[in-house]
């Protein structure tokens, strides 16, 4: 029977991959042909969303952008033998986007079914998890240290000192928590590792509660992705049922659960401490540390509170060593990274990588330029606390180090591509808003700075004191930088300070001649 | 959305009971009354902080610490539009803008027939399409004036 993928990722299912599905199946029905349908998370191809696969003895062959409408003929041609159509893109690995990347955390996305553990298991899922009860707690840990392995959330933290840190915090008992409360602009990655193969963050987890001794684990996912939801939940649910999760996993004699847990649209809540607080219950309000959530978090006991990319990496790390993992990457950088392109671009999609291609590279080579056919005025790397980089910076390579060196990070991956319509003054005057509208309101850099920021940044468009105006502004993003307790006060001026340093004169339209329009 | 139903203490109490095996049942309760009843009523508030031992002060400020949180029931369709950076990039904010001057609605109000409520959301993951939106939970990408009105006319025929 032939395999036909149509993705349940949810950005397939928002540009019609529902109704496509139920055309195929319609078309198949009438034709008396016998089809077996998979539901696949999406290969990362975004653009050519609903991408549908069929399989043929010689490789998965892909037809990209498909419509109801296109189905009748898509049968005429034959598509069921992988038969030639102006929407095929041909054998779906041979196509260069996917063909250039180097998948580890992102293996099996796209390709697997996504709630089938023989499916898992036959793409290579649960060595990582066999590893790790063959040596042990301690040298799990170490493997984890010796990949280079960092907090992909943003922070950047390497992600064995801190399960090495909770490993070695005395408690009745621990927990692994993951944030999935992926609420930054342009990122998406997340959503679609647990879409396309939850299994990975479900080992992941089990692996890091095996080695720092903790019997269960939280993922805090946020409500915005209800679909994700959903496939998680079928997920926790055949996991459970095959014995990879429970009193004794996979006969290993360890225990441990996980308990799916929706957040309710409050971005701060991806800060950890602010997550953690949630979790019990509470308002989000960040807690300020030390303690660290790795000695006093959930319930005030130690916690690793993670990614869902750290922890979904890390059965990679386990099955092909940590060495493996460390071999790919620049300086302190190691490993892949899964880039978000997003926003005004031509080929929008997950593209995972060693860190090191330039900032260039990636928005233009891979990315194609802007939708619109303009030229790129602006990029925000990093969610809506990211730095706005100008083409001028292009040459930058994609590493945590060599962000940080520019006063930009790249945070979770995502890169938002603007073209030169943007108005920048605009943009920074809404990373000031978006921080006043979810600041947890704890610490007053944070809670009043923003708003203040607004108002600033008002006055300076309306051509108010503008020279004195943008000074208060700097000054204010400085107290706000370092005044504030968590990243949404202290990040929230990058985009504004580099709106300011990169494209001056979009503050300054008020003031300038109108010739200059 | 779903079919809501209308406020019952009893089944409330049953919702709550059900939870507080839980570690940290807070929101999940708060979820589950939603999810139940369309909105959380202000009755649930003491009710809920009672069951977990808390002032109605402190599960008040729960309740309306984040954006979910309905206090009041919303229309029979939700659509959220996404107004963060990556959909603003693609025009997101001049869409939205025109869309709810032709409805004449400000954001969070429903239409006079209560058919639809318009919200704002930040961010729902699907960059490379944005404009994204969700109607009813449903994803929808590269949202333009056309799909909006479709789903407005859709709305108020459902």
């Amino acid at each position: 029977m032939t395999k036909v993928y149509v993705p349940r990722d949810m950005a397939a299912l928002a540009v019609g991959a529902k109704r496509v599905l139920a055309a195929i199946e319609k078309e198949a029905a009438a034709r008396g042909e016998t089809i077996q349908i998979v539901r696949n998370g999406s290969r990362g191809l975004l653009w050519l969303e609903p991408l549908v696969e069929v399989e043929t003895p010689e490789g998965r062959i892909g037809y990209g952008n498909v419509k109801p409408s296109d189905v009748p003929s898509l049968f005429d041609a034959g598509f069921l033998k992988g038969g030639a159509h102006p929407l095929s893109i041909g054998k779906v690995d041979e196509h260069p986007y996917w063909a250039k990347q180097t998948r580890v955390t992102f293996e099996r996305v796209g390709i697997i079914d996504p709630v089938d553990l023989d499916d898992y298991v036959a793409h290579g899922g649960g060595q990582g998890l066999a590893k790790a009860f063959e040596i042990g707690p301690a040298k799990v840990i170490e493997e984890v240290t010796k990949s280079g392995l960092r907090g992909r959330g943003g922070a950047g933290f390497p992600a064995g000192i801190k399960w090495k840190t909770v490993a070695d915090a005395p408690a009745d008992r621990r927990y692994v928590v993951t944030n999935a409360d992926e609420g930054d602009s342009g990122t998406f990655a997340d959503r679609m590792v647990m879409e396309g193969d939850p299994f990975v963050l479900i080992e992941g987890m089990t692996i890091c509660g095996y080695a720092i001794g903790a019997s269960k684990g939280f993922i805090y996912l946020r409500a915005e992705y209800p679909q994700c939801a959903e496939v998680l939940t079928e997920a926790l649910e055949a996991a459970r049922e095959a014995g990879w999760l429970g009193p004794n996993v996979r006969g290993s004699g360890f225990a441990f659960d996980i308990e799916l847990r929706i957040g309710a649209g409050a971005y701060v809540c991806g800060e950890e401490t602010s997550l953690l607080e949630s979790l019990e219950g509470h308002r989000g309000i960040v807690r300020a540390k030390p303690p660290l959530p790795a000695h006093v978090g959930f319930m005030s006991r130690p916690t690793v509170v993670n990614n869902v990319l750290t922890l979904a990496t890390a059965p990679a790390i386990l099955a092909k060593g940590g060495e493996y993992y460390a071999s790919f990457g620049v300086g302190r950088s190691r490993g892949t990274m899964p880039l978000q392109i997003a926003g005004n671009v031509k080929y929008g999609g997950l593209y995972e990588t060693p860190f090191g291609l330039t900032l260039g590279e990636i928005v233009n080579d891979i990315g194609g330029g802007t939708l619109t056919g303009r030229p790129v005025r602006a990029v925000q790397c990093g969610g809506p606390l990211g730095a706005y980089v100008p083409p001028s910076l292009f040459d930058t390579p994609f590493d945590y180090e060599a962000f940080q060196k520019h006063d930009s990070l790249i945070g979770h991956g995502g890169l938002v591509v603007f073209d030169d319509t943007v108005d920048m003054a605009q943009m920074a005057r809404f990373g000031m808003e978006f921080c006043a509208i979810e600041s947890c309101g704890k610490c007053t850099p944070c809670r009043i700075g923003s708003t203040r920021g607004v108002e600033t940044i008002d006055k300076i468009v309306e051509g108010v004191d503008v020279e004195s105006n943008i000074e208060l502004l700097s000054d204010l993003c400085h107290t706000m930088k370092f005044g504030s307790l968590c990243a949404l006060g202290g990040f929230a001026p990058y985009p504004v300070e580099s709106a300011l340093r990169h494209y001056p004169e979009d503050f300054r339209k008020a003031t300038l001649p109108a010739a200059a329009e | 959305m779903s079919g809501a139903v209308p406020w019952n203490e009893a089944r409330a109490q049953e919702i709550i009971d059900a939870h507080l095996g839980l570690e940290g049942p807070g929101l999940p309760i708060l979820h589950a009354i939603q999810e139940e009843f369309g909105y959380v009523p202000e009755a649930a508030v003491p009710q809920i902080a009672q069951a977990l031992n808390i002032s109605r002060a402190e599960m008040h400020g729960v309740v309306s610490f984040y954006h979910d949180f309905r206090r009041e029931p919303a229309g029979r369709h939700v659509l959220k539009l996404c107004r963060a950076e990556s959909c603003q990039s693609m025009g997101s904010e001049k869409i939205a803008k025109d869309f709810l001057e032709r409805l004449k609605l400000e954001w969070g109000a429903t239409t006079n027939d209560g058919s639809l409520t318009i919200e704002a959301v930040y961010c729902l993951g699907l960059c490379a399409h944005s404009p994204g939106a969700l109607y009813d939970n449903e994803p929808v990408g590269r949202v333009d004036a056309e799909i909006l009105d479709e789903l407005a006319a859709e709305a108020r025929n459902s």
